[in-house]
């Protein structure tokens, strides 16, 4: 771990600090790119299709084009991010090559290997991830992943998964907290995670890097409801851009200008029931979605890398 | 009286900056509200992403309040997100946000985040080790008008920290380093706002007049 100049832990990490409270949406075009960028987004994820898409589509996920990620990268002042296929280095060092602020090393894109996650200690960008519990949350950060996000069910609009996953990683921080130190090894054993991690876990009560939500977000109640679970800030993704469906174009953009914006006020104010009330009024019908429960488990997304 | 000194908390990491003022036994607070932001002694603007900030400050009608509280004398201190919500000139926004500090503030002056990073800093009214300052997509410091002081420069002679009478400005973010010299800057700089004698370890120069 380098402790001066570039590329060092504190920096990694100290961008997904800057993040806190904010939404991270995701965009196809540079024209959503500057409609997230001015309703209020911290960053954006650029992608060439969003996880609902995705999944309409069916075939190989693979890291967006290069062009287009360039040209999302030149259109917005905040970070950019794109997401690399799970243990797929060399798309990572593609994204660090092209100067992408962060990448997602994203279980929505098809795996390239189905054992081995990327090294990210071995780059200057720092890395996202997405956990399901404690243990996925650990073993990504021993990897050196800078920042975690619970990984729902992307493409659904269905909070569900979001809130299992959130609900599964703050029980096991909890149950950390409450172990005696002398049975943190076996802790550690069990979760497949290095013991370190687990003894820094009980002393913040809490994960050693920032995490947000993500996977299922499609309403500001939906973002307020994942804040006030324990989230660090939230990810956006089929929720904003597939919403008010069945709008002209002109008037799809307005409405998803709106939706975007007013989750960008509910994570600010996700205590606050009246804020609330306030940001949700005058919205236009939120992505249809689709339930968990009626995708097979073959084709949930979020079984990959774990 | 002891200062209360709020933190705006519409995004960004404003709870390291609450936590570093707590272990400075001072009465901290998150400011989201009009009736929050009128009970602060001093405020600090965090890190964060300085559109979003911005827009969440127009959306939730703080910004005139805040521009006013700030002009009648309120001490102000921005990190990074913050320094350029003070800035009166941001080249890459149509409009600067706040618009209250006679500096002009570069975006991501350093380049992408592959570029952040770490350095060891002498700051003026600082005394003992430099100040290990962590610059993240961080903004560069120019343009000072006549009644701003340059507090830090790198090497390279750009400024990235400031102050303008009861203004502060830094490119970097000691809430995150664990040092917590420039938040007893800041403190002191409250503490004579406030009227009341300044503590002892405050060296006289910190003393100045405030418009």
């Amino acid at each position: 771990m380098q402790r001066e100049g570039t590329a060092s832990w504190t920096v990694k990490a100290g961008l997904a600090q800057m993040l806190k409270g904010g939404v991270i949406m995701d965009v196809v075009t540079v024209e959503h790119a500057k409609i997230a960028e001015e309703a209020g987004a911290c960053a954006v994820m650029a992608l060439e299709r969003v996880p609902s898409d995705i999944r309409a589509a069916g075939g190989v996920a693979r890291m967006s084009r290069v062009d287009l990620i360039e040209e999302i990268c030149k259109s917005v002042t905040i970070p950019v991010m794109a997401k690399a296929r799970i243990g797929h280095f060399v798309e990572a060092q593609i994204l660090e090559s092209i100067g992408v602020d962060y990448v997602d090393e994203s279980e929505v894109l098809t795996m390239a290997d189905d054992v081995h996650h990327i090294d990210k200690n071995a780059f200057k960008v720092p890395f996202v991830c997405g956990c399901r519990d404690l243990g996925e949350a650990l073993r990504r950060i021993a990897e050196g992943a800078a920042m975690i996000r619970t990984k729902g069910e992307a493409g659904t609009g269905d909070i569900v998964e979001a809130v299992r996953h959130m609900r599964a990683l703050w029980g096991g921080i909890r149950k950390v907290q409450s172990a005696p130190d002398d049975e943190l090894a076996v802790i550690a054993k069990d979760l497949q995670v290095p013991l370190d991690l687990v003894k820094e876990v009980k002393r913040l009560g809490k994960l050693p890097v920032v995490n947000f939500s993500a996977g299922g977000i499609a309403t500001p109640a939906d973002a307020a409801l994942m804040m006030q679970l324990g989230a660090e800030g939230v990810f956006v993704g089929s929720g904003i851009f597939k919403s008010g469906e069945g709008l002209t174009a002109r008037e799809a953009i307005k409405a998803q200008s709106r939706m975007a914006s007013a989750i960008v006020k509910a994570v600010t104010y996700y205590n606050d029931p009246d804020m609330l009330a306030e940001v949700s009024r005058g919205l236009g019908d939120a992505m249809r979605g689709q339930s968990v429960a009626s995708i097979p488990v073959s084709q949930q997304l979020a079984s990959r890398g774990v | 009286m002891d200062p209360r000194i709020g933190v705006l908390a519409l995004q960004g990491d404003f709870r390291e900056h609450v936590d570093t003022l707590r272990a400075l036994n001072v009465d901290a607070f998150e400011v989201r509200t009009l009736a929050q932001l009128d009970t602060c002694d001093g405020l600090i603007l965090p890190g964060g992403e300085s559109t979003t900030i911005a827009r969440l400050l127009i959306a939730f009608d703080l910004l005139e309040p805040l521009r006013a509280r700030i002009r009648s004398g309120m001490p102000v201190w921005g990190t990074c997100a913050g320094a350029i919500l003070l800035a009166k000139r941001v080249p890459q926004l149509d409009r600067p946000p706040v618009g209250v500090m006679d500096i002009t503030v570069d975006r991501n002056a350093f380049g992408r985040q592959i570029d952040s990073f770490e350095a060891e800093l002498n700051v003026r009214e600082i005394e003992g080790a430099p100040i290990h300052a962590v610059f993240i997509r961080a903004p560069v410091l120019r343009d000072l008008g006549k009644n701003v002081e340059a507090l830090c420069t790198l090497g390279d002679g750009r400024i990235v920290a400031c102050r303008e009478q009861n203004m502060l400005a830094t490119s970097f973010h000691p809430e995150l380093t664990g040092d917590h010299r420039m938040h007893e800057l800041f403190v002191r700089m409250v503490r004579e706002a406030m009227g009341a004698p300044a503590k002892p370890r405050a060296r006289a120069g910190t003393t100045r007049s405030r418009a």
